[in-house]
């Protein structure tokens, strides 16, 4: 391979590099630098700050049906303020409570726990930590984020339409969501919401092509795949289950937007609709639910396992010590992307599924619970006896751990086809995945913002508001969430707007009421959050050495502010595994520096 | 401007722009993938209706099992400096790729006259969707095509890396082989 092959994809780099030293005329212009950049930096904080404006737009919206769940009889002016025909006299409407509930699921599952997450950190990490200049085409990746931003539109602007967006379930199952005649949701909404998702799908697929061929031919000498930091596996894994499970949504909502638009019956069959029958036969909606899960359940780990790598990083730089068990790491990620293919059928064990087929997928289900278990023993251990710097960072990490088994735990209840028969469709199940997926990477996502922010904006967080911002939502989450088991095994369903007319059902108004008020301080804590971020970008602390956490990785190695092109001189060369911490009397030695003579083995 | 993306410190591996391309495709077989299972399962519910397919399908797979040997040629001319060649073997693979969306899209036209149609359910509406996906593909190929076809002509640089070339050449045999899977699929499942 030429120099010369390279030019012009290598082109952008080289004049941001060459120019460092000229001091001299920019040809960056505003747009090139900051909007059509195609530095993977700046392309890594576009996605957090997208993410960042979902997650306000996604977590508003679980306000707001959290005051309809906790206040089902109360009417709030200000929602008809705020919203007009959809809260007529304050109070929320059903189409807007399951508009609401759909979109908050769409919004944080896609757009800010996939998008927003591995789209931040994949861009970030992966080329500072294997010793790259970039991506392996930046102009891929540019184009992955815009692709993102055109769905970011289509979606939104569903919500500002006058019949309101999809609010079929974030899962949009057929018939629901195949016939207009099913409720104002079905109409419009649905069409952007299917044309938003192939649009986002487009965009991930993209990234992740770039992401595996990134880390697998771009790295520098010496950094051997097993000298890697874990960080970069997790998010190599995340890569692969995204490029090989999306494709498969991408076909179902082909299908199920020929279905909606041009008259064909994939997932439609004999169907009576307000007293009219429909031409539609043969049709199959669990052919659909077939579809999605094959995406949605590796979903769950492309959302997690960006989070469990960034999550051993950061505790083992704050512990001080090596991780422990690094190949266990890297077995258990791996078999956790097997497996993540081979259990989407215990979403649907109770949609007539064939009883042996579901005893194979609860055994397949409940072997993740191994390569998991191998993962919390050793981030446990790797803190165990550690040096611990309890920097905010550490400490969303060590919630991760936390939260991670105490949603894990409840996975074993859910995957048992029998106890799902009962738990299926309840309280339970959102309790489950709120706290083992959506929290737990939430959590994640913080460690790796607070942790990698000096190297994003060359300035820290505030510490203070880290910690006020930790504790508040390490107690508010386990207060939102824990009381929802209860309610779920005591049968009550998810997606009831409100459960005061039925009796089996009514039992805990209070306790509604209470993981109410606690959503909404949570709330207000994450916007405190998203203030600390914008105010530290301008008016943070500097940061004043190029390797603030004493850190092995080859990202604080780059100058503070690093251009585009990432190191000025020559790609440091690696000599060792990320995690020499506390060897030889040495606090940390960078994976830059030759092994010395007399120096011991690890 | 001696640094650029790929250092000359790193291992002489396959060139990352091949690599990308090859886990695309294996992206886009996964979509084929999804789509010819859904077929499967469908296939074995009531009321499934076969379909039987036009003889044209027969004449685009010979176009397209051409257009693979043409643009494999004019890549090794490419590779040997034969520039006027390569101009002409891209050329020639671009107008056989067209021809073959069209030879497609008259296929559609004859089912469609044999009252095959959206409505109701069976092998016909999954042929539509199927072949309709694949084709859109080999158009995305086509575009690359002209791309190229007009690089060959109106590049200002020498043009001396095959990388392009190849990677587009990769990509015309694949969207040949899934054809063929495809064919072969309906033949066999479909029929």
């Amino acid at each position: 391979m030429s120099e010369v092959t390279n030019m012009h994809s290598g082109a952008m780099a080289g004049h941001a590099v060459h120019h460092e030293d000229h001091h001299g005329h920019h040809k960056e212009t505003f747009v090139s630098k900051y909007i059509f950049s195609m530095d993977h930096k700046t392309i890594a904080k576009q996605f957090l700050v997208t993410g960042i404006i979902w997650a306000i737009i996604g977590g508003l919206f679980s306000v707001l049906f959290r005051l309809q769940l906790g206040y089902p009889d109360q009417s709030f002016p200000i929602l008809e303020t705020m919203f007009g025909h959809w809260a007529a006299g304050g109070q929320i409407k059903p189409e807007f409570y399951y508009a609401l509930i759909t979109m908050h699921g769409t919004v944080l599952v896609f757009f800010v726990l996939t998008a927003g997450l591995s789209g931040t950190f994949a861009n970030l990490l992966i080329p500072l930590q294997i010793g790259a200049r970039d991506m392996a085409s930046p102009f891929l990746n540019m184009l992955s984020y815009w692709f993102f931003f055109m769905a970011s539109v289509v979606m939104l602007s569903s919500i500002f339409i006058q019949t309101g967006p999809a609010s079929g379930g974030w899962t949009m199952y057929p018939p629901l969501s195949a016939l207009r005649q099913a409720g104002d949701g079905s109409k419009l909404g649905s069409d952007l919401w299917l044309v938003g998702m192939a649009l986002f799908i487009i965009s991930q697929l993209l990234a992740g092509l770039n992401y595996i061929s990134t880390i697998l031919n771009m790295r520098t000498k010496g950094m051997s795949m097993t000298r890697m930091p874990l960080t970069v596996w997790a998010l190599f894994f995340t890569a692969v289950l995204g490029v090989l499970s999306f494709p498969v949504l991408l076909s179902g909502a082909i299908l199920l937007l020929f279905d909606r638009n041009i008259g064909t019956s994939f997932f439609l069959s004999d169907i009576v609709i307000n007293g009219e029958i429909l031409p539609n036969e043969g049709g199959s909606a669990i052919l659909y639910q077939h579809l999605f899960w094959f995406l949605g359940h590796p979903e769950v780990y492309i959302i997690l396992l960006p989070a469990m790598g960034m999550v051993s990083e950061i505790l083992s730089v704050n512990s001080r010590k090596p991780i422990f068990g690094y190949m266990a790491m890297l077995g258990s990620l791996f078999a956790i992307c097997i497996l993540a293919f081979l259990v989407w059928a215990h979403h649907m064990f109770v949609t007539g599924l064939n009883p042996f087929l579901g005893s194979v997928f609860v055994l397949l289900t409940l072997l993740i619970a191994v390569p998991s278990a191998i993962k919390v023993f050793n981030w446990l251990t790797t803190l165990w006896r550690g040096n611990i710097r309890f920097t905010p960072a550490t400490l969303f990490a060590i919630g991760f751990v936390s939260l991670f088994i105490s949603g894990g735990l409840t996975g074993i209840f859910v995957g048992n086809s029998t106890i799902d028969i009962h738990l299926h469709d309840t309280m339970f199940v959102v309790a489950h995945f709120h706290i083992v997926m959506g929290v737990a990477s939430f959590f994640g996502m913080f460690a790796g913002v607070y942790h990698w922010f000096p190297k994003m904006f060359g300035r820290y967080l505030n510490s203070t508001l880290g910690y006020m911002h930790f504790w508040v939502t390490m107690i508010g989450s386990y207060l939102i969430f824990w009381p929802m088991h209860y309610q779920g095994l005591a049968g009550i369903p998810r997606r009831y707007l409100d459960k005061s007319g039925w009796t089996s059902f009514n039992g805990f108004p209070e306790l509604d009421k209470m993981i109410t008020i606690v959503s909404i301080i949570v709330f207000a804590v994450q916007l405190m959050f998203v203030f600390n971020f914008f105010y530290s970008i301008f008016k943070g602390r500097k940061v004043t050495t190029k390797n603030p956490w004493g850190a092995n990785t080859l990202e604080w190695t780059t100058p503070i502010r690093p251009g585009h092109g990432n190191w000025e001189g020559e790609i440091p060369e690696v000599h060792r595994w990320a995690y020499d911490y506390g060897k030889d009397g040495r606090e940390f030695i960078p994976q830059d520096e030759p092994i010395g003579e007399n120096e011991s083995k690890h | 401007m001696s640094v650029s993306i790929v250092s000359n410190q790193q291992r002489k591996k396959i060139h990352p722009h091949k690599f990308t391309m090859w886990v695309a495709i294996g992206s886009i077989v996964m979509m084929f993938a999804g789509l010819t299972s859904a077929f499967i399962v469908k296939s074995n519910q009531v009321n499934w209706k076969t379909v039987a397919l036009p003889k044209v399908f027969w004449i685009s797979t010979a176009v397209i099992i051409a257009s693979s040997i043409t643009v494999q040629m004019a890549l090794r001319s490419f590779k040997n400096r034969e520039m006027n060649q390569y101009r002409l073997l891209i050329g020639l693979t671009l107008v056989l790729g067209a021809a073959f969306v069209v030879l497609q899209w008259m296929g559609f036209n004859e089912l469609w006259a044999q009252q095959i149609t959206f409505k109701g359910s069976g092998a016909g509406q999954f042929l539509y969707v199927i072949f309709g996906l694949h084709a859109m593909h080999v158009i995305g190929g086509v575009v690359a095509l002209i791309v190229m076809f007009i690089k060959a002509y109106a590049g200002k640089t020498k043009l001396y890396s095959s990388v392009p070339v190849e990677v587009v050449a990769t990509y015309w045999h694949f969207v040949d082989a899934l054809w063929i899977y495809l064919l072969v699929f309906f033949l066999v499942i479909g029929g």
